[in-house]
C-alpha cells in the first residue's frame, strides 16, 4: 500500500525535477540576453538566435508542464502564490509571451514592428525571466506575506501582490544568481554548438565576465540560506520557527547536501574546463550541475518537514509538502501518469540527436529554409 | 464560502479570462486542422515521391508555424490564469482540475513540441519516413493537447467524479474515468477537434481560391483544394452530428442554458425547432428580467420535442419552469434549490465553528454528513446556490446565447455547402472558371473563425453565473486583489495581443503573396 505522505514526497521529486530541468534549461534565455553584447555582426547574431530557436519550446513547455504539475499536485501553492503574488507571476507571463512570437516573427517580412523590436522581446524575455524565476523562487525560503481562511482562500496582507519581494536582498540575490547562471550556461551551449571561432572565442571571454557576478550572488544566498531559520511543524500541526533550519536539512539529509555539492562542483568545473583547457564540452558539466543544485535546493525547501511556502505574516498558514497536496486518490492517479515521463524523455533525446547531429554553420544560416 | 461581493473585480476578472481565451481560440483550431491537412499531403508526397507535393506541403507548413507560435504565446496566460484570477476557484476544484491540465503538459505538449522541432528544421537531416512520423505526431499531439483540457472545462460544465471534502474545503477526485468520460467532455472534444477541421479547412479551400483567382500556381491550388475540400466536407457533417448531440446533452444536463439558447420561456411540449428567429422584448418580467419573444421565427414544428425527448408529446422545460418550479413535470424550483444550497453551507459553517471550538465529536459527524449520498445528491450538489441573491440571476443571458447558438448552426450548414461545391467544381474540372464562387469562398473566411468563438461565447456565456455548474457561483471563485491590476493587466493583455495578431495576419498575408518557394 503506498502512504499518502509517500506521495507527497514522490510529488515533490517530480515538481523539484521539472524545476531543476527548466532552470537548465533556462539557457535558451541567457543566451537572449546576450544577443545585443555579445555577436560582432548580424550573422553571429543570427547563429545565436538559431541556436537557441530551435530549443525555446523546450523550455517553454517544461514551465508550462511545471506549472501544470505544481497545480495538479500542490494546488494550494497554485492558489496562494499565483493569486497573491500576482504582479510578479504576470511579469514572468509577459516576457513569456513576448518570446514565443519573437523567434518565429522576427525575420519574416512584413512583421510589422521590425526586426529590432522582437530582438528587444528576446532579450526582456532573456533577462527578466529568469531574474524574477529567481526571485519567485526565493520566496519559498524567505516567505512571503500572507493568511488563509478556514477555507483554504489566500488573503495578501500587503498592497504590492508580490512586488514587496524585490525588496528582499535575499531574493535579488537567487534572482541574480540564476539569471547569471543561465548566460553561463547559454554561453557554454553556444561554444558547444556553434562552428564560428571568433564567436567561441568572444563566448570564452564573456563567460569569465559573467561567472563572477554568478559566484557572488550565489555565495551571498547560500550563506544566507544556511544561516537562516525556517519554519516546521510539531506533531499538533503548529508551526514554528527553527533556528537554522536549512543548515539543519543539509546535515540530517546528507544525501541531499551531497546531491547540492556534486551540483555546485559540476557547474565550477563546467566554467573552469571552458576558461582554461578551452573545452567545448562544458555545458554538459555546468548543465547536470545546474540540474542537481537547483533539485537538492528544492528538496531542503520542502522535505524534512519544512515549510516550502512560508507566511511570515501568519505562520499557521503557512504550506507544507503534507497540507498543499492533492488528495490521496489525485496523487495516487498522477504517479500512474507520471511513469510517461521517461519515455517522453526517451523521444526528446531521440529526436534532438537527429536534428542537432550537427553544428550550426555560417553556411547553414545562407541555405536553411526555416530559419529565425 | 463567499464573503466578498465586489463585482466590478468579479466582471474585470471575467473580462479578462474571456479576452485571453478568445484570442487563444483563434489560433488554436487552425492548428488543431491544419496539422492534419499537412500530414495528409506529406504522406500523399511520400508515397508518391512527387516533389510538387512537398512543395505543397511546405508552403501550408509555413503557415502553420506562424500560427503555431501565437497560439502558444496566448496559451500559456491560460493556464496560469487559473492561480492568478480564479485561486479561490484553483483551490475549490485543484484536486480535480489540475490533473488534466499536468496531463496535458506532459503527454500531449511535449510530443507537440519536439516533434514540430523535427517538422520544421529535420526536412534535410532526418529520413522522409521518421519526418512524416514526426508531421503526425505533431498532429495528434495538438488534438492530445485539446482532448486534456476541454476534459477539465467539461467538468465545470458537468461536474462529475468528486466528493467534497469540509476539512480542506475542496471537491477531491473519486473516480478518474467519469472525468475522462464525462458525456460532456466526450462531447464537447469530438465537436471540438472536428470544427478546428472545418476551420482549417475552410482556411485552405480559402487561400487557394485566391491563387486560382490570381491565376497563379493553379496546380497546387486545385491540390490543396481537393484535400481540404474533402476533409472539410466531412468535417462539417461530423461538426453537425457532433454539434446535435452536445445540444442533446445540454438539454438532461444543463437545462437552464438549454432553455437559454433555444429562448424558451414557458415550456411545452409539442415544440418546435427554431431554425431562424428574431427576438424582441415584451412587458413580461421573471423577477427584474425582461422576457423576450420572437420578433419573427421559422420554426420547424415538434423537432425539438422529438430530438430532446424522442417523440413528439416530449415535455421541453422552460426558463420560467426552472425558475417557479414545475411540480407536475418534476421540476424544482430555483428557491428551493436555495434553500438547499444554504443548507449545505450552514452545514459547512457548523464543521468550521466545531474546528475553532475543537469539538471532535461534532466533526466527526459532519464529516459523516458529507459522505452521506443522500445529502450529497439533494443538498450539497446545490452548495452554488447558497451564494444566488434572487432566482432569476440563474438565467443566463437569452440573447446573447440565442444569436450564438443559432448563427453557429446556420454557419456550419453554409460551410457543408460550400465545401460541396468546391467538390463539385473541381470533379467537374470548372472551378477555375467559376470566380464567382471563388470570390465568395474568399471572402468567407472569417466565418469559420466567427462560428467557432460562437460556440465557445454559447459555452460560456450560457453557464453563467456558475463557473462550476450549481456549484460555485462565478463571485465565489475570484482572486481577492485589486481591480484596479485587473484593469492595468486586461489593458497590457488587449494591446499586446492585439499587436501581436497585427503582426501575425501581415506576416501571414506576405507570405501567402509570396507564395510558394522551393
Ligand atoms: C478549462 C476551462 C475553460 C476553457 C477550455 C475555456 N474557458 Fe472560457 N472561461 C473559463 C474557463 C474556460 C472560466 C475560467 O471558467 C471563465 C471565467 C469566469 C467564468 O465564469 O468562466 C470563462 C469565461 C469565459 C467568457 C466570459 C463569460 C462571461 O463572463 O459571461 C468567455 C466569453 C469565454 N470564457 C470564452 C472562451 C473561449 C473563446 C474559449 C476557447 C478557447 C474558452 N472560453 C475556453
Ligand atoms: C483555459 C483553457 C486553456 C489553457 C489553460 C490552455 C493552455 C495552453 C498552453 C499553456 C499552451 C502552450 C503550450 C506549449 O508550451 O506549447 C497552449 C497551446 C495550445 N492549446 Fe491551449 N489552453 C486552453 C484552451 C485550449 C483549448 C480549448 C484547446 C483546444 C480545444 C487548446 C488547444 C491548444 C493547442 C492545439 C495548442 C498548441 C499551440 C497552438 O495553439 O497553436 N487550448 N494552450
Ligand atoms: C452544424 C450545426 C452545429 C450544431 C448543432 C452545434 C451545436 C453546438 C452546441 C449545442 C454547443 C454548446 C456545447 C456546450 O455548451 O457544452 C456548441 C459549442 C461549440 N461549437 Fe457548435 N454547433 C454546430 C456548428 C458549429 C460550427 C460550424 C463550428 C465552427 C466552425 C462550431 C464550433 C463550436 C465550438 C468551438 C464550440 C465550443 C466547444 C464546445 O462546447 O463543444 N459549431 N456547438
Amino acid at each position: 500500500m503506498i502512504s499518502y505522505l509517500f506521495l507527497q514526497h514522490y510529488w515533490w521529486i517530480i515538481v523539484s525535477l521539472l524545476a531543476s530541468l527548466l532552470v537548465f534549461l533556462m539557457f535558451v534565455q541567457g543566451g537572449q540576453s546576450l544577443i545585443f553584447t555579445l555577436p560582432e555582426n548580424d550573422l553571429q547574431k543570427t547563429m545565436i538566435v538559431n541556436a537557441m530557436g530551435r530549443k525555446w519550446e523546450f523550455t517553454f513547455t517544461t514551465l508550462v508542464t511545471f506549472g501544470g504539475a505544481f497545480f495538479a499536485s500542490f494546488p494550494l501553492f497554485y492558489s496562494t502564490s499565483f493569486g497573491g503574488a500576482y504582479w510578479v507571476w504576470m511579469a514572468i507571463l509577459f516576457s513569456f509571451i513576448i518570446q514565443a512570437v519573437a523567434y518565429e516573427f522576427r525575420s519574416k517580412p512584413g512583421n510589422v514592428f521590425g526586426k529590432q523590436t522582437f530582438d528587444i522581446f528576446l532579450f526582456l524575455n532573456g533577462s527578466v525571466g529568469p531574474f524574477l524565476i529567481g526571485v519567485a523562487v526565493a520566496t519559498f525560503f524567505t516567505g512571503s506575506r500572507f493568511s488563509l481562511n478556514y477555507s483554504n482562500q489566500v488573503h495578501w496582507e500587503t498592497q504590492w501582490y508580490g512586488l514587496e519581494s524585490l525588496l528582499n536582498i535575499r531574493n535579488l540575490a537567487l534572482g541574480f544568481a540564476v539569471l547569471f547562471l543561465a548566460r553561463i550556461n547559454g554561453l557554454l551551449y553556444l561554444i558547444n554548438t556553434i562552428d564560428d571561432e571568433d564567436l567561441v572565442k568572444n563566448s570564452g571571454k564573456k563567460l569569465i565576465i559573467n561567472s563572477l557576478p554568478f559566484l557572488l550572488s550565489f555565495l551571498f544566498f547560500v550563506i544566507s540560506l544556511v544561516l537562516s531559520s525556517g519554519l516546521t511543524s510539531d506533531s499538533t500541526g503548529t508551526v514554528t520557527s527553527e533556528n537554522l533550519k536549512y543548515l539543519h536539512n543539509f546535515l540530517q539529509m546528507p544525501v541531499v547536501l551531497i546531491i547540492f555539492i556534486s551540483g555546485v562542483v559540476g557547474v565550477l568545473y563546467g566554467i573552469g574546463i571552458s576558461v582554461i583547457k578551452k573545452s567545448r564540452n562544458g555545458i554538459w558539466f555546468s548543465g547536470s550541475g545546474t540540474v542537481l543544485a537547483v533539485f537538492s535546493l528544492f528538496l531542503i525547501a520542502g522535505f524534512n518537514n519544512t515549510s516550502f511556502y512560508p507566511s511570515s505574516y501568519n505562520f499557521q498558514s503557512s504550506l507544507f509538502i503534507r497540507n498543499a497536496s492533492s488528495s490521496l486518490f489525485t496523487l495516487k492517479t498522477m504517479m500512474y501518469v507520471s511513469f510517461i515521463i521517461p519515455f517522453v524523455l526517451a523521444y526528446i533525446w531521440y529526436a534532438w540527436k537527429a536534428i542537432n547531429n550537427s553544428k550550426i554553420t555560417e553556411e547553414e544560416m545562407y541555405s536553411e529554409e526555416h530559419k529565425y | 464560502m463567499i464573503d466578498n461581493f465586489d463585482m466590478s473585480l468579479v466582471d474585470w476578472s471575467r473580462a479578462q479570462f474571456a479576452l485571453t481565451a478568445i484570442y487563444h481560440w483563434i489560433f488554436v483550431p487552425l492548428t488543431l486542422g491544419l496539422s492534419f491537412i499537412l500530414a495528409i499531403m506529406e504522406s500523399i508526397y511520400v508515397k508518391t515521391g512527387n516533389e510538387e507535393w512537398k512543395r505543397i506541403t511546405r508552403f501550408w507548413m509555413t503557415l502553420f508555424g506562424i500560427n503555431f507560435a501565437i497560439g502558444v504565446a496566448t496559451g500559456i496566460i491560460l493556464e496560469f490564469e487559473f492561480g492568478t484570477n480564479w485561486s479561490n476557484y484553483s483551490w475549490f476544484v485543484g484536486d480535480i482540475f489540475g490533473a488534466p491540465l499536468a496531463v496535458e503538459g506532459i503527454l500531449a505538449f511535449f510530443l507537440e513540441s519536439t516533434f514540430v522541432a523535427v517538422m520544421f528544421f529535420g526536412w534535410n537531416k532526418v529520413s522522409k519516413k521518421f519526418h512524416l512520423t514526426s508531421t503526425w505526431l505533431v498532429a495528434v499531439g495538438a488534438n492530445l493537447s485539446a482532448l486534456w483540457i476541454l476534459v477539465a472545462n467539461a467538468w465545470m460544465q458537468h461536474p462529475v467524479g468528486m466528493i467534497f471534502n469540509p476539512e480542506t474545503a475542496r471537491n477531491e477526485m473519486v473516480n478518474f474515468w467519469a472525468v475522462i468520460f464525462n458525456q460532456v467532455a466526450i462531447d464537447k472534444f469530438l465537436h471540438t477537434i472536428s470544427s478546428g477541421f472545418l476551420l482549417a479547412s475552410m482556411f485552405v479551400v480559402s487561400i487557394s481560391s485566391w491563387f486560382l483567382i490570381r491565376r497563379r500556381e493553379m496546380y497546387m491550388a486545385k491540390r490543396s483544394m481537393l484535400i481540404a475540400g474533402i476533409f472539410g466536407f466531412l468535417s462539417s457533417v461530423l461538426v453537425a452530428y457532433t454539434g446535435d448531440s452536445s445540444a442533446r446533452t445540454i438539454s438532461q444536463v444543463q437545462q437552464v442554458k438549454f432553455a437559454s439558447m433555444e429562448a424558451l420561456y414557458e415550456g411545452k411540449t409539442n415544440a418546435g425547432l427554431v431554425a431562424f428567429g428574431l427576438l424582441k422584448d415584451t412587458d413580461r418580467k421573471i423577477g427584474n428580467k425582461t422576457v423576450k419573444d420572437f420578433l419573427v421565427k421559422i420554426e420547424i414544428p415538434s423537432l425539438l420535442s422529438v430530438l430532446t425527448g424522442g417523440d413528439k408529446d416530449a415535455y421541453v422545460p422552460g426558463l420560467k419552469d426552472h425558475i417557479d418550479g414545475n411540480v407536475e413535470r418534476k421540476i424544482m424550483a430555483t428557491p428551493e434549490k436555495m434553500e438547499r444550497g444554504k443548507y449545505a453551507q450552514g452545514v459547512l459553517q457548523i464543521y468550521n465553528r466545531a474546528r475553532m471550538t475543537g469539538d471532535k465529536e461534532q466533526i466527526e459527524s459532519i464529516k459523516g454528513i458529507f459522505k452521506d449520498k443522500d445529502f450529497q445528491t439533494n443538498y450539497f450538489r446545490y452548495f452554488g446556490y447558497a451564494s444566488v441573491q434572487k432566482p432569476e440571476e440563474v438565467i443566463p443571458n437569452v440573447s446573447i446565447t440565442f444569436y450564438s447558438f443559432h448563427l453557429m448552426v446556420m454557419l456550419g450548414f453554409i460551410f457543408l455547402l460550400i465545401f460541396a461545391m468546391a467538390l463539385y467544381f473541381l470533379f467537374r474540372d470548372e472551378i477555375a472558371d467559376k470566380r464567382w464562387f471563388l470570390w465568395i469562398v474568399l471572402f468567407s473566411l472569417p466565418l469559420p473563425y466567427i462560428a467557432s468563438e460562437l460556440g465557445w461565447i454559447l459555452t460560456e456565456v450560457g453557464r453563467q453565473p456558475w463557473i462550476i455548474q450549481d456549484l460555485m457561483h462565478v463571485s465565489g471563485a475570484v482572486s481577492q486583489i485589486k481591480t484596479g491590476s485587473v484593469i492595468t493587466t486586461f489593458i497590457l493583455f488587449s494591446v499586446l495581443f492585439t499587436g501581436l495578431l497585427i503582426s501575425e495576419i501581415s506576416i501571414m498575408l506576405k507570405q501567402i503573396k509570396t507564395g510558394p518557394r522551393h
